[in-house]
C-alpha cells in the first residue's frame, strides 16, 4: 500500500531536510577535509591556499597543486597523535564493555518490572540523559578528588588510610564515560528487551531451561541487534569525547577530542585540527556504518 | 520481579542519581568546602542571582534553544515523514545516513566543520550560527521520535480520509499531524534541552557577545569546584526534570499503542 498511488506532494517532503543536512553537515565535513590538506598561515582565514574564484580554471589548478598531506605526515610521525588515537579507541572500547555489563542487567530488570511502573523507570533513566552533561561530569570532580567525598567516606569506614589519587587518571575517565553514557546504553536495550515475545522465554522454560540458561540462549541472542546499536551509539561519540578527559583526565589522558580542541583553541593551527578531525572521522566511520545498519535492522524488526 | 532484578535497578538508579544528589545537597552548604558541611544556607543562590554575566549567558542559551528547537522540529518532522512515507527516492540511502549521523558524530568534528563552513562563507559567528548548529544536532533526535510514532500509526485512518476525498495536504493536516503532535512536542523539548546543554559545538561556532550558559559554566568549572556552580546546576537539573516529566506525560498518553520509544 505504501508504494502505490503516492501523491507528488510526498516526493517534496525530503527536499528541505535534505538541503539543510547537505549544507550544514555534509558540506562542512568536505570543507574540513580540504582544509586538512592546507597549511597553517598567519592570515585571515589562518590557512593556505585559499581558492581564488576570479582566476578561473587556472586558479583551481594552482589551488590543487598547493594541497598536500603534510598534516597527516605530522599525525603519523608524532607519537603524541598516535598515542592519543590509541588511547581514544581503547578507553572508548573499555568503557563500552563496562556499559554493556552495567547496562544490560538494568535494562533487563526494567523490561521485567510490572507494566505500570515501567514508564516511571524509563523517565528516571531519561532525566540524567537530559540533564546537562557538563554538570554531571562536574559532579564527579567533588566525588573523586583526593579530599573529595569518595576518599573521605572510605577513610571514615577505615577501608583506606590515605586519600585515593583517582582524579586526573584514566580510571576517572572510565568512570566518567560509563556514568555519562549509561542512559544511552540502557534506553535502546530496554526498548529491545521490552519488545521480545515473552512466549519464547516461556517456551524455553517449559522445555526445562533454567532462568540463567533462558537468558543466555534465548533473550540475549534475540537482543543482539539492540545490543549492537546501543554499544555503537555509545562507542562513536566516546572516541571523540572532549569534556570527560578534559575535566577528569588531567594532563596525562590524551584523547583525540582534546588534542583537536587544543590544536584549534590554543595553537590556532586550523589545518592540523582539521587533520585530527579527519583522522577521528576515519576511526569512527566503520562503527558509524555498522550503527546505521543495526538501526535500520532494529527499526525494520519493530515494524 | 525477582530479587536480582530489584538489586540491578536499585544499584543502577543509585549510580545515576547519587552524584546529582550530592551536587544538590552541597549547593545548600554554608561552607565553601566540598567535604565540610557548614550548615544549611541559601547564600550561594543569592550570589548566583546577582551574577549578571551568568544570567546573561542563560538568556542567550534560552533564546538559542527555543529558535533551534523550532527549526529542528520542523526539519526533523519532515525527515521522519520522508523516511516513513516517501518510499524510494534518489539519494535515500545518503539521506538516512545524514539524518542519523549528527546524533552520534563526535561533537568536536561537528563543531569544527561548521565553524570552517561559517568562516568560508563569511557568516559572522553569533546567535545565528549557534541556532544553525544546534538545529542540525537536534534534527535527528526529532526524526527518531516522530519516526517511532509514525510506525505506530494505523495507516487505515489516512486511507479512509483519502477515500472520502481529502487531498494529501488535508489528510496530513487533519489526520497525521494531530496524531504525531505528541512526538513533535517531545522532539521539540529534547532538541531544546540538547541545545541548552551543548558546550563543545557552541564553543566552536559562537562568537563574541554570544556566550552560552554551558560556556560560562565551563570557564568557571575549570577553576575548580565552586558552590555557586552547584546552585546553578541544581536549578538546571530541577528545570530539566520538569521538562522530562512533561514530555513523558505527553508521549505516555498514547505510549501503550505506540510501544516503547527510547529517547523520550
Amino acid at each position: 500500500m505504501r508504494t502505490s498511488g503516492r501523491p507528488a506532494v510526498t516526493r517534496l517532503v525530503p527536499v528541505l531536510p535534505f538541503l539543510w543536512l547537505g549544507a550544514f553537515f555534509l558540506l562542512p565535513v568536505l570543507i574540513t577535509l580540504k582544509i586538512s590538506l592546507s597549511a597553517a598561515a598567519t592570515a585571515q582565514p589562518p590557512y593556505l591556499p585559499v581558492l581564488d574564484w576570479s582566476a578561473g580554471p587556472e586558479g583551481w589548478g594552482t589551488f590543487l597543486e598547493e594541497l598536500d598531506f603534510a598534516n597527516f605526515e605530522t599525525l603519523a610521525n608524532d607519537a603524541l597523535y598516535r598515542d592519543a588515537a590509541l588511547s581514544s579507541l581503547s578507553l572508548a572500547a573499555i568503557a563500552t564493555a563496562f556499559l554493556l555489563v552495567v547496562g544490560t542487567p538494568i535494562a533487563y530488570a526494567m523490561a521485567r518490572a510490572p507494566a505500570r511502573v515501567q514508564p516511571l523507570l524509563v523517565a528516571l533513566v531519561i532525566v540524567p540523559f537530559w540533564t546537562s552533561f557538563l554538570i554531571r561530569i562536574y559532579a564527579w570532580i567533588a566525588i573523586l578528588k583526593p579530599e573529595g567525598l569518595l576518599s573521605a567516606g572510605l577513610m571514615r569506614l577505615g577501608l583506606i588510610d590515605r586519600p585515593l589519587e583517582l582524579l586526573n587518571t584514566q580510571a576517572a575517565v572510565l568512570i566518567g564515560l560509563t556514568y555519562a553514557y549509561l542512559p544511552f546504553m540502557v534506553l535502546p536495550l530496554y526498548a529491545v528487551f521490552a519488545r521480545l515475545d515473552p512466549r519464547l522465554r516461556d517456551a524455553a522454560a517449559d522445555l526445562g531451561a533454567s532462568p540463567t540458561r533462558v537468558f543466555w540462549s534465548v533473550t540475549l541472542p534475540l537482543a543482539g541487534p539492540g545490543l549492537m546499536a546501543g554499544a555503537l551509539l555509545c562507542f562513536v561519540p566516546m572516541v571523540g569525547e572532549f569534556i570527560i578527559p578534559d575535566l577528569l583526565g588531567g594532563s596525562d589522558t590524551l584523547m583525540l577530542g582534546r588534542v583537536l580542541w587544543s590544536e584549534f583553541f590554543s595553537n590556532r593551527d586550523w589545518p592540523l585540527a582539521s587533520a585530527v578531525a579527519i583522522l577521528l572521522l576515519i576511526l569512527v566511520v566503520g562503527p558509524l556504518v555498522l550503527f546505521r545498519e543495526a538501526e535500520t535492522r532494529r527499526t525494520e524488526a519493530a515494524r | 520481579m525477582s530479587v536480582l532484578n530489584r538489586v540491578a535497578l536499585g544499584l543502577g538508579l543509585t549510580f545515576l542519581y547519587a552524584p546529582i544528589l550530592v551536587l544538590a545537597v552541597y549547593s545548600f552548604n554554608a561552607s565553601a568546602l566540598v567535604t565540610v558541611w557548614g550548615g544549611f544556607s541559601t547564600r550561594w543562590y543569592a550570589i548566583l542571582f546577582a551574577d549578571r554575566p551568568l544570567i546573561d549567558a542563560a538568556l542567550v542559551s534560552l533564546r538559542v534553544a527555543a529558535a533551534s528547537a523550532l527549526v529542528a522540529t520542523i526539519l526533523g518532522g519532515l525527515a521522519a515523514l520522508a523516511l516513513d512515507r516517501a518510499g524510494r527516492f534518489a539519494g535515500r540511502s545518503l539521506f538516512t545516513g545524514l539524518v542519523y549521523a549528527p546524533m552520534v558524530m563526535p561533537e568536536v568534528i561537528t563543531g569544527l566543520s561548521l565553524l570552517l563552513l561559517f568562516v568560508g562563507i563569511g557568516l559572522d559567528r553569533g546567535i545565528v550560527t549557534l541556532v544553525i548548529a544546534h538545529a542540525t544536532l537536534g534534527l535527528g533526535f526529532v526524526a527518531v521520535l516522530v519516526g517511532a510514532r509514525l510506525k505506530g500509526l494505523d495507516l487505515a485512518l489516512e486511507l479512509a480520509a483519502a477515500d472520502l476525498g481529502a487531498g494529501p495536504l488535508r489528510v496530513y493536516a487533519t489526520i497525521t499531524l494531530p496524531l504525531i503532535a505528541p512526538a513533535l512536542a517531545a522532539g521539540f523539548l529534547l532538541a531544546f534541552t540538547l541545545s541548552l546543554d551543548d558546550l563543545v559545538i557552541a564553543s566552536f561556532v559562537s562568537g563574541p557577545g554570544a556566550t552560552t550558559l554551558p560556556m560560562r559554566l565551563y570557564s568557571q568549572v575549570r577553576l575548580g569546584v565552586n558552590p555557586e556552580i552547584n546552585a546553578a546546576s541544581t536549578l538546571l537539573v530541577a528545570g530539566v526534570t520538569v521538562i522530562v516529566l512533561g514530555a513523558t506525560w505527553l508521549t505516555g498518553r498514547n505510549a501503550a499503542k505506540a510501544g516503547p520509544t527510547y529517547g523520550a
